[in-house]
C-alpha cells in the first residue's frame, strides 16, 4: 500500500486568493466561492487553517482550483460543479458528496461515503478510504490509491470505481451498473455483485482513469472487475435468501 | 312432513374474515407478499373522533361573511433568509414523477399555485413542467438522492430532508419495473424496466448528529437563503420532533400511517407507524418543551379530507397539513367514471391501489403514454384549486364559530372527543365530561 503522505511542501502561489478560516468564517468563505460570476479571473483559490471544518467549499459552480491546506471535516466539496479541488491533508465522512462534475483529490485518506451518490466529475483519494466508498454512486469516477473498507459501491448505479489496493467485504451490494475494478483482493462481495471478464474496452476505460488520476507504475491489466450479476434486477421470490 | 332441526345461519369468522382467507390463498398462490399503493385502509382513531364546541355564553363567534378570519402561514423563519409565505396551511406532499405522470405533477403544480400554497418533488427528481407550474415548490432531498442536482437545489423554494413517510416508517422508496420509461429511467440513473427498490437510509449520514451537519452543508450550499424541512413518519413523534429542531430543522413535518406511498409492501402500511391523530400532541409537546412552538413549524399529514380536519389539526397545534391522496383525487384518481376499466383489474372505483402496475384508468400513477393523456393538466389543476378553496372555507366556518379570527388561533380547548382513544391521543376531553385519559392521575 502507498503510505498516506499528510505533509506537502506549501507552494504558495501569490496570484491565488487566500482565504483563512482562522480569520473568516466558513459561511464567508462559501458565499465568497458562490459570489463568483461565470467568467471570473479569480480562478485559483486557497484556504488555510481548515482545521476539520465541515461544508469547505461545498456547492461551487465555477471552474476554479481551490487548494485546501489542511484536513477537512463532513462533506468536503458536496455537490462540486466543476471546480478542481485539492485537499491537502485527510477529509471526514462524505468528501465529494453527490459531485456532479470537475475534480477533488484528497492527498491523505478518507472517511467514510467518499463520493455518495456522486452523478459525474472525478475524486481520487490518494491514501485509503473507509467504508462505503462510493455508495449509491451515479457517474461518479473514484479512484483510490490504497484500499477502501466494507460494503463500498453500495447500490453503486453507474460510474466507475478504481482500487490499487484491497477492499472490504460486501463489495458492491445490490450493485446496478457502475464498473468496479479492483488490484488487490477482495473480503467478500455483496448480494448480487460478481467477477466480471475484463475486456479490452474496460482495459482502455481503466487505464484512461489511471491516466486521469495521475496513477504511474501500475497497469490496468493487474485489476480484476466486478459489476452486476442482474439477478436481482426484477423481484423474484426465489432470491429472497440472496438479500 | 318430516321435521327438520332449524339451521344455524353460517358464521363466518371475525378473525379470519373475506379479505384475510383472500390474502392467505393469494400468498399460497404466488409466494409473495401483497404490494399496493396509498396509506393504511384499517380503521383508525382519526379527526371524525373529535368535535369543535363552536362559541356560547362565554366565547364570541365572528360573522361567517364579513369578518375576516386569516389562513396565511410563514413556514422557515427559524433560519431561513427566504421563508415560505402560503395564503393556505395546506400544501401538497411530496410525490415523485415516476409514480405519478407528467401531467398530474404539472396539474399539482398549478393547482398549488392558484390557491397560493406549495408543492413538493418526490423520489425522482425536478421535472420541468413541475418546477414551471409551481410558484413555490419544496425540493425533497430522499435516501436514493435520485436526480439530485446542484441547479436545482437553488431554484427550490425550500428543502425537504425526508428520513421516512407515515406509510413505512423504515422503508425506502419502491417503483415497478412497469413505471421505469425511458425518461423516469434517465432521471434515476437506473436502466429501464428494473424493480428500483430504494434505499431505505441516507448514505452519508446517521443519526440526529450527522442530521446536523447535512442540514449545515445544505444551508451552505443554498447560502442559508432556503428553509429546510425535516420529514418524518409516524413512529416517534415525540423525539422525533426534538431530534429535528436540535438538528437544526427550520420545519418539521410528521407523516401518520394513513398517509399514501406509491408502493409498499401492504403488511407494512397497515402494521407499521402510528396514526396520524396519535403523532400531533407528541410533535407539539416536543416543540413546546424545547421552546420552539410556532417558531419551528410542524405539518401535518396523512388522511386529511376537509376544512375540519384542517381545523382539528390547527387546533391541536400545527401550523399547516399536507395532502398527497385527496390531491390525487380532487385530480381524478379512483374516478367512477373508469368504473369498467376498474373492473377489468379487478377492483372498483375507490378501492383502486395497484398503482405500482402503471395501469391507473384514470393516468395519474402510470407512466403509460395513452393514459397519461386523461389527465388535462390544467382541468385538473383547476380542480385541486376548487378542492383547496373548499377545504380552506370550511376551516374558517368552523374557526369563526369558535370565535377565531385566524385559524392559528383554534386551540385544544376549543375541542371535545366521542372516543376514550381519541381523547387520550388528542389530549382534550371525553365529549360531556372533563376527562382527558392520561392526565391528572386518570
Amino acid at each position: 500500500m502507498p503510505a498516506t503522505k499528510l505533509s506537502e511542501t506549501v507552494v504558495h502561489d501569490q496570484a491565488s486568493r487566500v482565504f483563512d478560516l482562522d480569520q473568516m468564517s466558513l459561511r464567508e468563505l462559501n458565499q465568497a466561492l458562490h459570489n463568483l460570476a461565470a467568467g471570473s479571473n479569480e480562478t485559483a483559490w486557497e484556504v488555510l487553517n481548515p482545521k476539520g471544518n465541515h461544508s469547505v467549499a461545498v456547492g461551487v459552480d465555477q471552474p476554479i482550483t481551490i487548494d485546501v491546506r489542511g484536513s477537512v471535516g463532513y462533506y468536503c466539496g458536496g455537490m462540486n460543479s466543476g471546480s478542481a479541488i485539492t485537499v491537502h491533508g485527510s477529509a471526514g465522512p462524505g468528501v465529494g458528496e453527490n459531485m456532479m462534475s470537475g475534480s477533488i483529490t484528497v492527498k491523505g485518506d478518507a472517511s467514510q461515503y467518499a463520493g455518495a451518490t456522486g452523478k459525474g466529475g472525478l475524486l481520487v483519494i490518494e491514501g485509503n478510504a473507509s467504508s462505503r466508498c462510493g455508495i449509491s454512486m451515479k457517474g461518479i469516477d473514484i479512484v483510490v490509491h490504497g484500499n477502501i473498507g466494507h460494503m463500498s459501491a453500495f447500490m453503486a448505479q453507474s460510474g466507475n470505481l478504481v482500487v490499487l489496493g484491497d477492499a472490504g467485504d460486501a463489495l458492491g451490494d445490490s450493485i446496478y451498473e457502475a464498473r468496479l475494478f479492483v488490484r488487490g483482493k477482495v473480503d467478500s462481495l455483496g448480494a448480487d455483485c460478481i467477477a466480471k471478464e475484463m475486456r479490452p474496452e474496460h482495459l482502455e476505460l481503466l487505464q484512461g482513469l489511471l491516466d486521469r488520476a495521475g496513477v504511474t507504475g501500475v497497469k490496468a491489466a493487474e485489476f480484476k472487475r466486478y459489476g452486476s450479476a442482474r439477478t436481482l434486477y426484477n423481484f423474484n421470490i426465489d432470491n429472497a435468501d440472496a438479500y | 312432513m318430516t321435521y327438520r332441526n332449524p339451521p344455524t345461519t353460517p358464521r363466518k369468522s371475525a378473525t379470519f374474515d373475506d379479505y384475510t382467507l383472500s390474502e392467505i390463498r393469494r400468498a399460497a398462490a404466488t409466494g409473495i407478499y401483497d404490494i399496493r399503493g396509498a396509506g393504511a385502509k384499517r380503521k383508525l382513531p382519526h379527526f371524525d373522533d373529535l368535535l369543535f364546541l363552536g362559541a356560547s355564553i362565554s366565547r364570541y363567534p365572528l360573522e361567517g361573511y364579513r369578518e375576516r378570519c386569516d389562513t396565511s402561514v410563514v413556514l422557515g423563519s427559524r433560519h431561513a433568509k427566504k421563508p415560505i409565505e402560503l395564503k393556505i396551511p395546506i400544501t401538497i406532499a411530496g410525490m415523485s414523477f415516476g409514480s405519478l405522470s407528467g401531467p398530474a405533477k404539472e396539474a399539482l403544480g398549478r393547482g398549488a399555485t392558484l390557491s397560493g400554497t406549495s408543492t413538493t418533488t418526490g423520489d425522482g427528481g425536478m421535472t420541468e413542467e413541475e418546477r414551471g407550474h409551481s410558484k413555490t415548490l419544496v425540493y425533497q432531498y430522499l435516501p436514493s438522492r435520485y436526480g439530485m442536482n446542484l441547479r436545482d437545489l437553488r431554484r427550490a423554494d425550500a428543502i425537504e430532508v425526508v428520513v421516512g413517510q407515515g406509510a413505512k416508517p423504515g422503508g425506502g422508496g419502491m417503483l415497478l419495473g412497469q413505471k421505469i420509461s425511458d425518461r423516469v429511467a434517465e432521471m434515476r440513473t437506473l436502466p429501464k424496466g428494473i424493480d428500483q427498490r430504494s434505499a431505505s437510509r441516507h448514505p452519508d449520514w446517521t443519526g440526529p448528529d450527522d442530521l446536523e451537519i447535512k442540514i449545515l452543508e445544505l444551508r451552505e450550499i443554498t447560502d442559508w437563503e432556503k428553509p429546510i424541512y425535516v420529514k418524518v413518519g409516524g413512529a416517534r413523534p415525540y423525539y422525533d420532533t426534538a431530534l429535528a429542531v436540535k438538528a437544526g430543522a427550520d420545519v418539521v413535518v410528521v407523516d401518520g400511517m394513513q398517509g399514501g406511498t406509491a408502493a409498499t409492501q401492504e403488511v407494512f402500511i397497515e402494521n407499521v407507524g402510528q396514526p396520524t391523530l396519535a403523532c400531533i400532541r407528541p410533535a407539539v409537546q416536543a416543540l413546546q418543551d424545547l421552546g420552539m412552538h410556532r417558531k419551528v413549524q410542524l405539518i401535518v399529514s396523512g388522511g386529511i379530507r376537509n376544512g375540519a380536519d384542517v381545523a382539528k389539526a390547527l387546533a391541536l397545534g400545527v401550523d399547516a397539513v399536507s395532502i398527497g391522496t385527496a390531491a390525487l383525487v380532487a385530480l381524478g384518481d379512483n374516478d367512477p367514471r373508469w368504473e369498467a376499466e376498474y373492473n377489468e383489474l379487478g377492483t372498483t372505483a375507490g378501492a383502486y391501489d395497484d398503482w405500482h402496475e402503471g395501469r391507473d384508468p384514470a393516468g395519474i400513477t402510470t407512466q403509460d403514454p395513452e393514459l397519461m393523456k386523461r389527465v388535462d393538466p390544467v382541468a385538473a389543476g383547476r380542480r385541486l384549486a376548487n378542492y383547496l378553496k373548499v377545504m380552506t372555507l370550511e376551516a374558517q366556518t368552523i374557526a369563526r364559530a369558535c370565535g377565531k379570527n385566524s385559524l392559528h388561533n383554534l386551540e385544544p380547548e376549543d375541542l371535545v372527543a366521542l372516543t376514550i382513544e381519541a381523547a387520550a391521543m388528542a389530549g382534550v376531553p371525553l365529549a360531556g365530561t372533563n376527562w382527558i385519559p392520561g392526565k391528572n392521575g386518570f
